[in-house]
């Protein structure tokens, strides 16, 4: 709300002194603010500069060449305590996107099924959805963080007494999931290549569909022909190879486990902790947003004929999900973020490997921002896509 | 052609379809799938039943010494809770004044649930709290009146949490509103800063806060200042929670129609007025319920303080069950946390979801 005089009236003299015009306010005002930050940011960097100065910390990223010297109890990225710091940050931060990803993938399976049971005509089971919600939501995920860690680490059974979860292949114990090893081998690599070339034959397939629709009115069948393109042509190259598939089982020698991999008890806790926990929000968000297309919607699909599954997919789902997606976007951040509570319970993620650090090298200033600057990396991209595909599913008004 | 003028006599619905009967084959067998997905629900709930029911009731040892809880046989061990209690609740609170944080405790819930009341709001309420906050600083630190002074490095438990949850959103609130109208101004140096504060704080996990507050702060001030862990925990909590709380307030800010800006505008307020007068009274009360929501989060997010090493409910706890004798009951102990933190949080909740059905009575008419 700026007044822009209009020309005759430039030349009458304001009738308000200049320190009462709304534009020199604004502009003062905000030179002000500025002036005050710059202020409070030069005090605080002098400050700071002064008592490193007098503690002899010296700053900078110097540190991250240096040798680390202590180990990760696992790591995707080859990793050793003579390696340096920078590797060891590396991989925290493949270590955090791991379980972010995993995370974020169970959640919203657990979460939709869970928020459509909350939905369901069966009072036992709308019951039971509602209280795995209230109380999991109700209480902080750091004590069932706790909770899980020690009911993996403490009341699950020796290594020896491992529980049998698919006999002489999957192992469930106090030192974590067992599970079998897969050997490579070089039919895999066509096999993938093949997987890939299924993709593109689908989506062509479904365009040809579309397009066949159309021009005809009829419909073309899409979901076995989607199987097919993607599964038939690796599947057939694999049995015409031999049906190639070496495993490397799991083994009990001495007081572990040898061969095949690994999912430690902390990666386990944090794990069932964060997608039970974040699973009861993205419940509530599906609830709200199946709740909020109208009963009408779906007799007006079966009206015009559509049958019951393209009618959700192609009705109710897309109205659905312009609800559900932007609370969904910030569930999914949470789970990142949450995942820090992983120092905790003693999981190598990147908040745990840079206290670490911290603890080692004194280097608080930077190790608290690199904490941030990754983590606002995740954030800003994980809600830069999300934002994208909001932009992609919302209404298109005229 | 006859008309018939006497109605047919009303029957009874069949008894299949009232009563107890007609309620089973309405909510759980009315179709065939539900009929098999209550059955295995049933058989779900009977399998949890007999494994928990034994263990936590039956065979669960109320009080003793960890010899009793060791015993072939026995259950859940309840006496450790019993054993521990006053530790995980007033954490290393002077023993003989542990009445004095119970009585804090006791004020402050007296108070919380005047203040559900919504008959009750009105000035009389906030100069209460502001008495509250008085009462609380006595009790807690004592040195006047006769009471023994007490440390508040020896603060923990129960109180500690409540008066972390309580000062940072007192604290947050008026900030949380003085970032969200930045955020919504015409001046782009105001908005700037706001959008980078708000982005950057919510971007980041309330962990790294933490660290900042208790790694920087202390590097912050000139030679001579200390900050000490308690405040720098309670700086942090608060930058963290005026973030999220300015979205909110954003939130309701943008609900309010253009025509309410404009009319301000036209009856000749400036831009405080505008706002103190017509704009926020209607945008801070639609916002109630997702604040709630906010306080709940923070209230759970005190926890995270173990992570700097306070003594808050949840690490009281975990430190009352390190004891080696009572080593092995950690479950019972995490139950028990677990249950205050969802007293608080779920009645918290349902607050929240009366208030809003009540507002929107309000305005839905």
């Amino acid at each position: 709300m700026t007044d822009r005089r209009s020309g005759a009236q430039v030349a009458e003299k304001p009738k308000t002194a200049f320190w009462n015009d709304r534009d020199v306010r604004a502009v003062l005002f905000q030179i002000l603010i500025v002036l005050g930050v710059l202020a409070a940011g030069w005090y605080l960097v002098h400050n700071t500069l002064t008592n490193l100065e007098s503690r002899k910390i010296a700053t900078g990223f110097s540190f991250m060449e240096r040798e680390a010297g202590f180990s990760i109890g696992e790591s995707l990225v080859p990793y050793s305590a003579a390696d340096t710091y920078a590797r060891a940050i590396w991989a925290g931060i493949i270590n955090t996107l791991v379980i972010s990803v995993i995370g974020i993938f169970l959640a919203t399976i657990l979460g939709t099924v869970v928020g459509i049971a909350r939905l369901s005509t069966n009072w036992l089971v709308a019951r039971i959805a509602s209280i795995y919600v209230e109380v999991l939501r109700n209480t902080p995920l750091l004590l069932q963080l706790f909770f899980w860690y020690a009911l993996v680490s403490e009341a699950l059974p020796g290594v020896r007494e491992a529980i049998r979860i698919i006999p002489d292949y999957v192992f469930l114990s106090q030192k974590g999931l067992r599970i079998p090893h897969i050997v490579a081998n070089d039919i895999h690599g066509w096999m993938f290549a093949l997987f890939l070339g299924g993709f593109a034959a689908t989506l062509f397939w479904r365009r040809a569909a579309a397009k066949h629709q159309e021009a005809t009115g009829k419909l073309r069948p899409l979901f076995w022909p989607t199987v097919g393109f993607l599964f038939g042509p690796a599947a057939l190259v694999w049995l015409f190879a031999g049906a190639p598939l070496e495993l490397i089982k799991p083994v009990l020698r001495g007081f572990d486990f040898q061969g095949g991999g690994t999912f430690s008890p902390e990666m386990i806790a944090l794990l069932v902790g964060l997608v039970t926990y974040t699973s009861t929000f993205i419940a509530e968000n599906v609830r709200a947003g199946i709740l909020s297309v109208s009963k009408g919607q779906w007799e007006a699909a079966r009206a015009l004929g559509l049958p019951n599954n393209r009618s959700l997919r192609l009705i109710i789902l897309p109205q659905a999900l312009r609800v559900i997606i932007p609370p969904m976007t910030s569930q999914y951040l949470n789970l990142t973020k949450n995942s820090s509570l992983a120092v905790a319970i003693g999981y190598p993620d990147l908040v745990s490997i840079l206290n670490t650090t911290i603890n080692q090298t004194g280097q608080g200033i930077e190790g608290v921002a690199l904490i941030m600057a990754a983590y606002l990396t995740v954030s800003l991209s994980i809600s830069g896509f999300m934002n994208w595909y909001n932009k992609r599913i919302a209404l298109v008004e005229r | 052609m006859t008309v018939q003028t006497t109605s047919a006599p009303i029957e009874k619905p069949p008894v299949t379809e009232v009563g107890a009967i007609g309620w089973l084959r309405a909510n759980l067998f009315n179709s065939k799938s539900n009929s098999v997905l209550t059955i295995v629900c049933f058989a779900f709930i009977v399998y949890v039943i007999q494994a928990v029911v034994p263990w936590a009731f039956l065979n669960a040892v109320w009080t003793g010494t960890p010899k009793d809880c060791q015993a072939p046989g026995a259950g859940a061990c309840w006496a450790v809770i019993g054993e521990k209690n006053r530790f995980t609740l007033f954490g290393r609170y002077t023993y003989d004044e542990q009445w004095r944080p119970a009585l804090a405790i006791g004020l402050f819930l007296l108070l919380v649930g005047a203040s559900c009341i919504r008959r009750l709001w009105g000035k009389a309420l906030i100069w209460a709290w502001v008495g509250q906050v008085f009462m609380w600083a006595i009790l807690m630190w004592g040195g006047v009146l006769g009471l023994t002074f007490v440390n508040h490095e020896q603060w923990g438990g129960l109180p500690l949490t409540l008066m972390m949850s309580v000062v940072a959103i007192v604290v947050a609130y008026p900030i949380g509103i003085v970032l969200a109208l930045g955020r919504r101004s015409d001046m782009p140096a105001a908005r700037g800063l706001c959008v980078a504060y708000i982005e950057l704080i919510r971007g980041v996990p309330l962990i790294s806060v933490l660290f900042m507050a208790s790694v920087m702060i202390p590097l912050f001030f000139p030679e001579g200042v200390s900050v000490d862990k308690l405040l720098r925990a309670q700086i942090g909590f608060t930058l963290f929670l005026s973030a999220y709380l300015a979205e909110v307030v954003r939130a309701g800010l943008q609900a309010i129609p253009k025509g309410q800006y404009e009319a301000a505008d036209a009856l000749g307020l400036g831009y405080w007025a505008k706002m103190r007068l017509i704009v926020l009274p209607q945008a801070l009360r639609l916002v109630i319920p997702p604040m709630v929501n906010s306080f709940i989060s923070t209230f759970k997010d005190t926890s995270l303080v173990i992570i700097i090493g306070l003594v808050d409910l949840l690490n009281a706890g975990k430190i009352a069950v390190n004891d080696p004798p009572w080593r092995s009951f950690y479950v019972e102990m995490y139950i028990y946390i677990a249950l205050i933190y969802f007293a608080f949080c779920f009645t918290m909740s349902k607050f929240s979801q009366r208030l809003e059905r009540d507002l929107s009575k309000a305005t839905s008419r």
